[in-house]
């Protein structure tokens, strides 16, 4: 996603093959603490036990926005799917990229070879995504298999689950930026945590009352959550284009504010 | 008249309302060691940092393998190792993983980088490290480790900053001999130091900077000729006795300082000054003759003040 | 009279938290807050249609509310136990610097045990209000409960304190609590009864002290029965406490080499 968004990029921050040399290199680390992928996995599946399973017996069924009754864990698991990828997008452009960028110092080690910032911008995002993308795979494969979707057009929920971690991993890289002490993450937490609560995850807007609604569409996890719970459902129409639109808007906000701050940070 | 390897004209460096550098004019030649020696703060890694192309200069002209770093920033680092001042190596990675991702951002091919990590390894006495996590090193084998990976491109131009600082003095020796080496190979090595004893060691010729300024330039011999004497007698004095001495030292010496614990007395023959000064009456508690180091040209140019 | 060497460290853990404390204020107030807002009242309004006698039959909102003060207990105390001890070996070396005084790796877990403790006293206060608030229990019914999510909360932080000293790698840590954590919090009762769980994790919840904890505050403040007799919860919650902090200390005078 963000290869083909960075053609829309002026052409000195615009990513070389240096984007793919970042990814290698986060490679090497993870097959080390494989575990933690593992694990960034089973966090929507304890999720989907835990609230689709354990309380979809007390929920009942429940009505989409879109007016389709279903049982509450093929209710949540979608809106799992986009959280998941929203956390794994985050935890990963945030924690380990203030590390690198002032503990370990391994950007100015970067900096000192042909690669550009712009690469180290896009390389990260990438890596975030495709992190957030072997999470949604996985997810995917057990809705499946355990009849949470019965569509095959939830392959294409992949894509939607690349573009919520597109989003937010720009998104978390340029908050980075502004970072300057491990207590600012309890920033992070202070956002994330809200979103995850009230972005549709866990029941239909239509719980709130109307004037709390329009607030609640503010959220990029919502647009998120309707377009994978769309995807596993294979239900389409146009107000998709407006979700998909929404991340794409906010990703490259996100984008753009990383190249640039993260250019003075560095190139002093 | 050789062509020089890297050119600053009217150089500087300004951080909102500090200047870093200030002005500085420096020439740089093929295979030479060219150091930087000032102290902490006197604007070194600043430079380094314009010349490795990853801080752009606030105004002067400055040339690096006769590109301009602003614009040619990438082709300049494909050429150029650097060997920063603080550890910067990949904490996650293992020793030979470092080499690989760093050998990758230059585009190399494996293969042709596996070739160069065994020989590099070999160079700094690493090789049975290969496999070890990054933090299982000491710290001089870190900087070992750090160096080979600022040659892993092959450059033609070598940055060190502070090479061997915080390091015990086997590490150095172990450091400097592949300095040596590297010049010997016809390398072009520029050396940020503030030990005066690696800059002797090392360099052919270097400049002096105090608060962003170049306040001398030449060999270590020309500035020792040029801002000492070839000799220097240091004496202590029982309680306050040497105030009676200081007129008669005065009138023999080229230069004296007086310091808390000791008086420098500054000469071109000491064995002379020092006979001279026992005949009329000066009786020192003990006497150090030596010769001048870059370290009293230093301490001159730079004074004994703190600069915090 | 001479201050115990332990609170000296207790009050070198307040002078650090003094700094930051703003942003533990957030996590204090606005998490329960926010999943009591989110959970409670918001997915409260979908569970009530059917208003199971299973959940207390006083709404949802009144069965989660003590089972998220036990389960929040839970989480400050393994943040709080943990990543101290870790950044104290590790990161900021403080112990290294504590112990070549006459302070001793003992005085520093009892110190830091002290500390973890009044952070539970006032997590859990702030709980009881935000439930009050909520009207999800009385202030007085609410506040008794706080003894019991504090004690939830040490049984955590004494065996969370000795993995973050005996664990080599941060790595590993981090794996375990995110193996660990969400599905403790989740599958700890507070959000529905664990015999809705498959029948091969429910004796395993049993095993979990959040599960008691959960079970107790829940009796306080609903007066719903145990579902063990108050001796063997309690009991089991100081049991683990105390072999917790036992090992701790054993491991950490062993990491500090002393």
């Amino acid at each position: 996603m963000s290869l083909l968004l960075a053609g829309w990029l002026p052409p000195q921050s615009r990513p070389t093959r240096g984007a793919g040399r970042l990814i290698q290199r986060n490679l090497l680390v993870y097959k080390r603490i494989w575990l933690v992928i593992i694990a960034g996995f089973c966090e929507p599946v304890f999720y989907l036990l835990g609230v689709g399973v354990g309380l979809g017996e007390f929920v009942g069924e429940v009505t989409t926005e879109g007016g389709v009754s279903l049982s509450y864990a093929a209710f949540v698991a979608p809106g799992l799917l986009a959280a998941s990828a929203m956390n794994g997008a985050i935890i990963e452009s945030t924690f380990p990229i203030f590390f690198k960028l002032h503990y370990n110092r391994t950007y100015d080690a970067v900096l000192s070879t042909p690669m550009r910032v712009a690469d180290i911008a896009v390389g990260e995002i990438l890596w975030s995504q495709l992190r957030a993308a072997i999470y949604a795979c996985g997810f995917l494969v057990l809705m499946y298999i355990v009849g949470l979707t019965d569509t095959l057009w939830a392959v294409v929920a992949i894509l939607g689950a690349l573009l919520v971690g597109f989003t937010f991993s720009a998104a978390g890289f340029a908050a980075v930026t502004f970072m300057r002490t491990w207590h600012d993450f309890d920033m992070i937490q202070l956002v994330i945590l809200p979103l995850f609560l009230f972005s549709g995850t866990f029941y239909p807007l239509s719980v709130y009352p109307s004037f709390l609604q329009p607030i609640m569409q503010i959220s990029p996890l919502y647009h998120g959550t309707e377009l994978l719970r769309a995807f596993t459902l294979g239900s389409f129409d146009w107000t998709l284009l407006a979700h998909a639109g929404v991340l794409v808007a906010v990703g490259l906000v996100g984008l753009a504010i990383t190249s640039r701050r993260l250019g003075r940070t560095l190139l002093k | 008249m050789v062509e020089s390897l890297v050119v600053g004209r009217g150089l500087s460096k300004k951080f909102g309302d500090f200047t870093a550098v200030d002005n500085i004019d420096f020439d740089i030649h093929p295979g030479e060691a060219f150091g930087f020696l000032g102290p902490n703060g006197a604007g070194k890694s600043s430079t380094m940092r314009m010349i490795g192309a990853v801080s752009p200069p606030t105004s002067g002209r400055l040339s690096v393998l006769g590109m301009d770093p602003s614009t040619e920033g990438i082709k300049i680092r494909g050429r150029l190792g650097v060997v920063p001042q603080e550890d910067n190596l990949d904490r996650e990675l293992s020793v030979y993983e470092n080499l690989l991702t760093h050998g990758r951002y230059f585009h190399m091919k494996r293969a042709e980088i596996d070739v160069r990590i065994v020989d590099l390894l070999e160079f700094v006495q690493l090789t049975e490290r290969l496999d070890d996590r990054v933090d299982l090193l000491s710290g001089g084998m870190k900087r070992r480790l750090i160096i080979a990976r600022g040659l892993i491109n092959q450059p033609e131009l070598v940055i060190l900053d502070e090479p061997t600082t915080g390091l015990d003095p086997q590490a150095r020796h172990v450091v400097w001999d592949r300095l040596y080496q590297l010049k010997r190979d016809g390398v072009t090595l520029i050396i940020t130091t503030h030990y005066m004893d690696e800059a002797e060691q090392l360099c052919d010729r270097l400049v002096v900077m105090d608060r962003g300024r170049i306040v001398a330039e030449g060999s270590p011999r020309e500035l020792i000729e040029r801002y000492s004497t070839r000799d220097v007698l240091e004496m202590r004095f029982a309680a306050d006795q040497h105030r009676h001495a200081m007129p008669i030292i005065e009138e023999v010496a080229e230069r004296t300082e007086d310091l808390p614990d000791r008086l420098m007395i500054y000469t071109h023959n000491a064995d002379e000054v020092s006979a001279e000064l026992a005949r009329r009456g000066v009786h020192p508690v003990s006497t150090l003759i030596r010769r001048s180091t870059l370290e009293d040209v230093f301490l001159r140019l730079t004074g004994r003040q703190l600069i915090e | 009279m001479t201050t115990p060497r332990a609170l000296l460290i207790v009050e070198s853990e307040w002078r650090y938290y003094k700094r930051t404390w703003w942003s533990t204020v957030i996590t204090t107030w606005l998490r329960p807050i926010l999943f009591l807002l989110a959970m409670g009242v918001g997915l409260g309004t979908l569970i009530d249609r059917t208003a199971d006698q299973a959940l207390g039959g006083a709404g949802y909102l009144a069965f989660l509310a003590p089972g998220l003060m036990a389960a929040s207990a839970m989480q400050t105390a393994i943040t709080d136990s943990s990543w101290p001890v870790r950044t104290g070996i590790k990161w900021r070396k403080h112990f290294w610097a504590q112990i070549s005084t006459p302070v001793t790796p003992d005085d520093i877990l009892n110190g830091l045990m002290i500390w973890v403790f009044i952070r539970l006293v006032f997590v859990s206060t702030a709980f009881a209000v935000v439930i009050w608030a909520f009207g999800a229990a009385p202030l007085d019914r609410g506040l008794a409960a706080v003894p019991a999510a504090v004690l939830c909360g040490m049984a955590f932080a004494s065996p969370m304190a000795f993995l973050a000293a005996w664990f080599k790698e941060d790595s590993t840590m981090i794996a375990l609590f995110r193996f660990s954590l969400i599905p403790l919090f989740l599958f700890s009762g507070a959000f529905f009864p664990i015999d809705r769980l498959p029948d091969l994790l429910e004796p395993l919840a049993l095993f979990s002290p959040v599960w008691h904890g959960v079970d107790l505050c829940r009796s306080i403040t609903l007066g719903t029965p145990l579902a063990l007799p108050l001796w063997v919860e309690v009991g089991y919650l100081l049991a683990v406490t105390v072999v917790g902090w036992w090992a701790a200390i054993r491991r950490l005078r062993k990491t500090l080499n002393l």
